[in-house]
């Protein structure tokens, strides 16, 4: 009977535990998030997000203030603190693609409050400098090919592998 | 870099006082006095995230259709050299050991000055200040004569040799053909992976690049280098130590470079008649050389 009524409360503790999650996190959490924002030159790169969270635990390190979690930067904190969760907490849902088209810098220039968001990196940079700016920090992988796989493309473009330049460097005549 | 500077200012001195003609007005201007066209575009470049991957190397070699580089875009080697832009590379990153364990980089191309010397000492008029910011050449003009590079104080005009007859100038231009005049940002801000460059309208730049020093205290040395270097560029930058350390001149005049030469430039119309055919001569000898040596080298790959 008891022992009935200890599982009873254990599983009862676990949904609810489980609902307190959903409702903090929102729509679920996913493990891999696969990040394909410069397949022109690099095949897209399977982020192991579920890993992250085990060994970050902290949310608020790269989702500022949206997960409802700490936020870490105390500029964000001035006006973040008590926000709370946001319906938005993608990478992509706020940092755009393009930042510099004359619309986007037009929104910029408009965004209020005037600065923090006004200086808000586009996607690219926004994943590059987050990322790397803790990988350097904690020792985490930092060559562009650790995480990236240059396709044939990315190849011509770095005139590097099958493209790299074939005759070696012939001193050029001096002309200053 | 300002031994040439000072090398052309006295040049330029012995020249006025020797011919004692001075001719007032024409293109002399108050220097100084000019803002730049008001929606002129921008790039703030901080140099606290580059990471030297030189993805902007490779993007403006496709983008200017230049020459295959020596060395893979990705080979690091490059960096125990102090490089310069080359009639084959419009913009190079350096690498800085700036402490124990601080390394920065800093790429450098055209600044794209409000008053651009090049511009103010080219006497066949090849260069173009653009209204959206771009500093661009008409290479069909140029007639090889190197005023400009003496004059750039950043050091960046470079020549190109291939057709020997016709040396031309050839610089970074702000992807002004492809991109900037369509309001688009340039292939090496584009590409780079953590957004070093900021694109924007200049004086929107400005006001952000003092926010971003404001909004990080401990990180900026407190100046935004070329708000007001010789008279303002359009290429600014943010760093984290001296600006002397990562190889610009930190002590460089806030007067635009055309205050050193406005005397001259009223003396220009006079000798313009007779320049041009005293360059030509020169490229004649300078070219005959040049043949000759080129005979040489493939002589002896044969
Ligand atoms: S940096 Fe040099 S080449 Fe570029 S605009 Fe200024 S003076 Fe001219
Ligand atoms: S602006 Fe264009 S031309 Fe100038 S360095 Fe960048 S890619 Fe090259
Ligand atoms: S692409 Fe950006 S990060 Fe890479 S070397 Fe150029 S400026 Fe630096």
């Amino acid at each position: 009977m008891h022992a009935v009524k200890q599982t009873m409360i254990l599983g009862v503790t676990a949904v609810l535990m489980m609902l307190a999650a959903s409702l903090c996190f929102g729509a679920g959490i996913p493990d891999k998030v696969s990040i394909g924002d410069i397949q022109k030159y690099y095949a897209p790169v399977d982020f192991n997000h579920a890993a992250h969270i085990n060994s970050l635990k902290d949310c608020g390190l790269c989702h500022h203030h949206t997960t409802g979690a700490q936020v870490a930067d105390p500029n964000c904190a001035r006006c973040h603190k008590n926000s709370g969760a946001q319906p938005v907490v993608s990478c992509k849902g706020c940092h755009v693609a393009e930042p510099f088209t004359p619309e986007a810098l037009k929104q910029q220039r408009d965004q209020h409050p005037p600065i923090y968001h006004r200086d808000k990196p586009g996607l690219k940079a926004a994943y590059h400098v987050s990322c790397l700016g803790c990988h350097q920090k904690m020792g985490g992988p930092t060559g562009c090919q650790d995480c990236h796989t240059r396709n044939d493309s990315g190849d011509a473009l770095f005139k590097s592998g099958k493209y790299a330049p074939k005759a070696p460097a012939k001193p050029q005549a001096a002309h200053h | 870099m300002i031994e040439r500077r000072d090398f052309l200012k006295g040049c330029l001195a012995c020249g006025v006082t020797a011919a004692t003609v001075s001719v007032a007005g024409g293109k002399a201007m108050a220097a100084g006095s000019f803002e730049g066209y008001p929606d002129a575009m921008g790039v703030l470049v901080d140099l606290t995230r580059c990471v030297g991957c030189r993805s902007c190397e490779a993007a403006c070699n496709a983008e200017q259709k230049l020459p295959e580089p020596d060395l893979p875009f990705d080979d690091t080697s490059v960096f125990k050299d102090k490089r310069r832009t080359t009639e084959k590379a419009y913009t190079v990153v350096n690498e800085y050991k700036v402490a124990d364990k601080e390394t920065l980089y800093r790429k450098m191309q055209c600044n794209h000055c409000t008053e651009p010397a090049c511009l103010s000492s080219c006497f066949v008029n090849a260069y173009t200040k653009t209204k959206e910011g771009a500093v661009i050449y008409n290479a069909k003009v140029c007639v090889g004569c190197r005023n400009c590079m003496i004059a750039c104080p950043f050091n960046i005009p470079a020549y190109s040799y291939s057709s020997p007859l016709n040396p031309l100038v050839q610089k970074c231009i702000f992807c002004y053909d492809t991109r900037l005049k369509d309001g688009k940002p340039p292939a090496c801000v584009d590409i780079c992976p953590q957004q070093v460059m900021t694109f924007g309208r200049r004086a929107d730049l400005i006001k952000l690049g003092h926010d971003r020093i404001q909004a990080n205290p401990g990180k900026y040395v407190d100046k935004l280098y070329g708000e007001k270097a010789v008279g303002g560029t359009s290429w600014m930058y943010l760093s984290s130590v001296d600006f002397d350390k990562v190889g610009f001149d930190g002590h460089i005049q806030n007067e635009p470079i055309i205050s050193n030469v406005k005397d001259f430039l009223g003396f220009v119309p006079m000798v313009l008649s007779i320049w041009p055919a005293l360059f030509t001569g020169v490229h004649l000898l300078a070219t005959k050389n040049k043949d000759g040596h080129h005979d040489h080298e493939e002589g002896d790959h044969q």
